[in-house]
């Protein structure tokens, strides 16, 4: 068997021309779960199924793919699903953010700023943002119908009586353009304010749950909160010990067995471009 | 209370001497069987209208078609000028977490068990756009108070307390938006006689303060005699019998009701 | 053909042949040999290890190649195997801080000590069939990965740097001897090292799907795999004669550690909860859905409230998830009932009898 057996970026056009009805029907709705009849993939159900076939649906042979997990293009899995769309799509590759038409994403939003013309793929374990109020599907849809989102506060009212604050740090929900409450995907919270008023078009996939959303581009996402208790986008408080960023999303390393450890810009490209320009911090070397 | 009602609820539009609730002809058949059939009534503002009668008597199935738990299969419904039965969902929906309340036998029914008392009482501030944490919570601790839960439990979870405990939060969970018109589904139901005569106390006080039309099912007539301004007598699917709570009660014409007074007097 | 009469001894006698020569299939296909087995389905192996609870890999081998592949059939045969053996001693409680890792990833941390090692794992493989097997002759064998460092002796555990700074509830150690699910029946309330035990021999699909039903919210418990490790352990065991332990020889082990939602509240301090799994070989995937139902069954310990999940019902989770007992049950209801049956028709019939008139007059 050679990779000529299989038609551009791995699924036949029939298929990708269902998505990509999903994808339009999503972007005409913001926010609003678009249910796919997402297919099996040569990897398993969790490790982005549903963000591949969204990129699948909307990858042209000019296009450059980044692909990034934990905000690191060199994480194992953005490897894998990068060589994937590399061996079956032939597509050009990047690793710079603002290069990038496509990029597919698991967990974060890059640091740099995004333009017009690019895509932004999430990859989407749960997109039901109620789910962990209400685990049945038909009650789900109805209050989405409704908009019933009463209950949605009720956690975030429980959170702050039982923490003294808002308890969620990832997959924080929000309401877009003030209809339909909205599941981000796993990203931390210090990224929701990227996700409203982007000028990129970003897509959501779930290949288990079999749905799609979207944002358009330049829509309003609130992430929802209390007026007293107001949505901060949080973060470890430090600098990035390799190029001193101080607005930067951190991932903490643990460097020895007595409690050592350094924070590190999880979005390795931002990093890396910024040591390029001689940013230095607290434990790296100058460029 | 000095603190400011900051949640915008719905103007009275209505005048007092309009019906607030008026039902007409309502039937509903599970198959072959009655459940309920040909009632008519008119609710004013204000008023409580009882619904007595045995099981089986149609009374609950009259609350549930009234209430929009089940579709009747005849008849009309209209509340404060607009069809009920005529509204979409989403309307009949907003209707019952704004205007209208509905207060279980029992409370585990109401209220959200795995919530503290101060969610459930807050939930429907928040359903109806509250967005002040520390607003939402005055409410709350306020309306805590006036079914006399002390302050202190506030972050309890329902199941931490009493069967007397739980039916007066899931009273305050419904008042809290200052509904219009509350349906009670054997509020006493299932507490002992002591706690009952406590929840009766309190119920009347807090309807008459917050003038609240009423309709509420129940068998025990102690309860109707002390809350409702008129009663309905049912029986098998059928009213035989309404009017002023103390005329019926003193001066039962219809024969059930005659042997429902007379069985109550006995005990 | 199926014989539920008394002349049914010739016909086992036939199935047992037809069996045997179902099992060994084409002989012009060589046979299957125990070191094949054991070598190349290993995984296969691994399972019925696992919930065999028992630690042999030839003779899982064996009881893979006997059961024609089908694994719950091998854990059966180990099971019963297994249940005749002397218990000659109890090891120590095995290290897995000191254990010889092929793998180690941890997914709360992007590097920490001793590495993330990913080891021989399908994670990243493409799911494409490679045609190449198919072929007669091997393939080119991978070069082993000789830029991976070679893995450090001791890799300290990833709960253990929360628990330094107190982040993680603490898992103090007891000396309480755990009980033996094997040796005693099953009794409910269980504690944790008994729920443990089952789980770990229990069925790795039904493990599995309830602890993908606590993901989509039946009972969650917000799991982060803090570490993954598979490699080998010593086994020790004190000698009293001698007063001092010695090794007597070593297992491979899937050891999973999960960092859960977190408890606490504005005057306690809040902490992150820990899920287990251990089994037998490679199985990453019934380690990780083991720790996961651990988790979700410790809802009472930690003060969470009783969803009515699956997963939470300690009772509906071990009392079925052994797939012995399963399978057993379950198949038995092919054999033959038909007293029983007989039973049920005539009352059926005599009902109908008494309605038909009635139905008449009814018309």
């Amino acid at each position: 068997m050679t990779d000529q057996a299989y038609n551009f970026a791995y699924l036949d056009e029939q298929t990708k021309r269902m998505i990509r009805r999903a994808i339009l029907k999503g972007i005409a709705v913001p926010g609003y779960q678009v249910p796919f009849a997402s297919r099996e993939m040569p990897m398993p159900y969790g490790w982005g199924t549903g963000g591949v076939q969204v990129t699948a649906a909307c990858l042209v042979p000019g296009d450059r793919l980044k692909v990034i997990d934990q905000g690191a293009d060199d994480t194992t899995n953005a490897v894998s699903i990068r060589r994937f769309f590399q061996r079956t799509a032939g597509v050009g590759v990047t690793e710079a953010t603002a290069e990038a038409t496509v990029i597919q994403t698991r967990h974060r939003i890059p640091e740099t700023p995004l333009a017009e013309g690019q895509i932004l793929v999430y990859q989407v374990p749960i997109p039901e943002p109620l789910r962990f109020l209400e685990p049945r599907e038909t009650e789900t849809r109805k209050m989405h119908e409704l908009e019933e989102y009463g209950l949605m506060h009720v956690k975030l009212y429980e959170d702050i009586a039982r923490h003294g604050q808002i308890a969620t740090s990832y997959a924080y929900p929000v309401k877009v353009e003030g209809r339909y409450v909205m599941d981000p995907s796993p990203i931390p919270r210090f990224d929701n304010p990227k996700l409203s008023g982007n000028p990129a078009i970003q897509l959501f996939g779930a290949g288990r749950e079999q749905r799609i959303y979207a944002l358009p581009p330049w829509t309003e996402a609130v992430s929802l909160d209390f007026e007293d208790h107001p949505f901060h986008a949080t973060k470890a408080p430090h600098d990035c010990d390799l190029c001193g960023a101080k607005h930067s999303y951190l991932d903490e390393v643990i460097t020895d067995d007595t409690g050592g450890r350094m924070f590190v810009c999880s979005d390795t490209d931002f990093c890396a471009g910024r040591r390029a320009k001689g940013h230095v911090g607290r434990l790296g070397e100058a460029a | 209370m000095t603190l400011q009602d900051p949640f915008e609820f719905p103007q009275r539009t209505r005048a007092p001497d309009q019906p607030l609730l008026t039902v007409e002809n309502l039937t509903k058949r599970y198959g072959p069987r009655i459940g309920c059939a040909d009632v008519s009534f008119e609710l004013y503002p204000g008023e409580v209208l009882g619904i007595v009668g045995e099981s089986g008597s149609g009374k609950s199935t009259l609350l549930s078609c009234l209430a929009g738990h089940h579709c009747p299969d005849l008849g009309r419904i209209s509340y404060d000028g607009r069809d009920v039965l005529a509204m979409s969902e989403t309307d009949r929906r907003r209707l019952s977490r704004t205007d209208w309340a509905y207060v279980h036998q029992n409370p585990r029914d109401g209220l959200r068990m795995g919530v503290s008392a101060g969610g459930n009482v807050g939930e429907r501030l928040m359903a109806v756009g509250a967005r002040h944490y520390g607003q939402i919570r005055g409410r709350a601790v306020d309306w805590l108070g006036r079914v006399e839960i002390a302050a202190d439990r506030i972050d309890d979870r329902p199941s931490a307390f009493s069967g007397g405990m739980q039916q007066r939060l899931q009273i305050a969970r419904n008042l809290v938006t200052s509904p219009r018109l509350v349906f009670m589904d054997e509020p006493t139901g299932g507490l002992d006689v002591s706690v009952q005569a406590r929840l009766l106390d309190l119920l009347r006080g807090l309807v008459r303060d917050l003038g609240l039309s009423v309709v509420i099912v129940t068998h025990d007539l102690a309860v109707v005699r002390l809350l409702a301004h008129r009663l309905m007598v049912m029986k098998g699917g059928r009213v035989v019998e309404q009017g002023l709570t103390d005329q019926v009660l003193d001066d039962p014409q219809h024969a059930y009701t005659q042997l429902l007074v007379s069985s109550v007097l006995q005990v | 053909m199926y014989v539920a009469v008394k002349g049914g001894e010739r016909a086992i006698d036939n199935a047992h042949q037809w069996l045997a020569e179902e099992r060994r299939g084409n002989p012009a296909v060589p046979e299957l040999t125990i070191a094949q087995i054991r070598e190349q389905m290993k995984l296969a192996v691994n399972r019925v290890m696992s919930e065999g609870s028992l630690y042999d890999p030839d003779l899982a081998a064996l009881a893979i190649k006997q059961a024609r592949g089908d694994l719950i059939e091998a854990v059966f045969l180990i099971r019963a195997y297994r249940t005749t053996l002397p218990r000659l001693a109890g090891s120590l409680p095995v290290e897995t801080g000191a254990m010889a890792v092929d793998r180690r990833i941890s997914a709360t941390f992007k590097d920490l000590p001793g590495g993330q090692v990913l080891g021989p794992t399908f994670d990243y493989t493409h799911r494409l069939l490679d045609f190449a097997l198919m072929a007669e002759g091997e393939p080119a064998v991978a070069r082993a990965a000789a830029d991976d460092a070679p893995p450090a002796s001791r890799v300290p555990h990833v709960t253990g740097f929360l628990n330094r700074d107190g982040l993680i509830e603490a898992a103090a150690p007891d000396d309480i001897s755990p009980p033996d699910l094997t040796r005693e029946p099953m009794e409910l309330p269980a504690d944790r090292a008994l729920r443990l035990q089952a789980l770990a021999r229990g069925d790795e699909g039904f493990v599995l799907g309830l602890a993908y039903s606590t993901q989509r919210g039946y009972g969650r418990t917000h799991a982060f795999v803090g570490e993954l490790r598979i490699g080998k352990v010593a086994v020790e065991v004190e000698i009293p004669e001698l007063g001092f332990a010695v090794e007597v020889g070593e297992v491979e082990l899937t050891e999973c550690e999960t960092v859960n939602q977190f408890k606490g509240s504005r005057t306690e301090p809040p902490q992150f909860t820990r899920g287990y799994g251990l089994v037998f070989g490679q199985s990453e995937r019934k380690a990780i859905a083991m720790s996961l139902v651990d988790r979700a069954l410790r809802w009472r310990e930690l003060g969470e409230d009783d969803t009515g999940a699956p997963a939470q019902d300690e009772e509906f989770v071990l009392m079925h998830c052994d797939n012995i007992q399963a399978t057993g049950f379950l198949e038995h209801i092919k054999l033959p009932h038909y007293v029983d049956f007989q039973a049920e028709l005539e009352l059926v019939r005599r009902l109908r009898a008494e309605a038909d008139p009635m139905q008449e007059a009814a018309e």
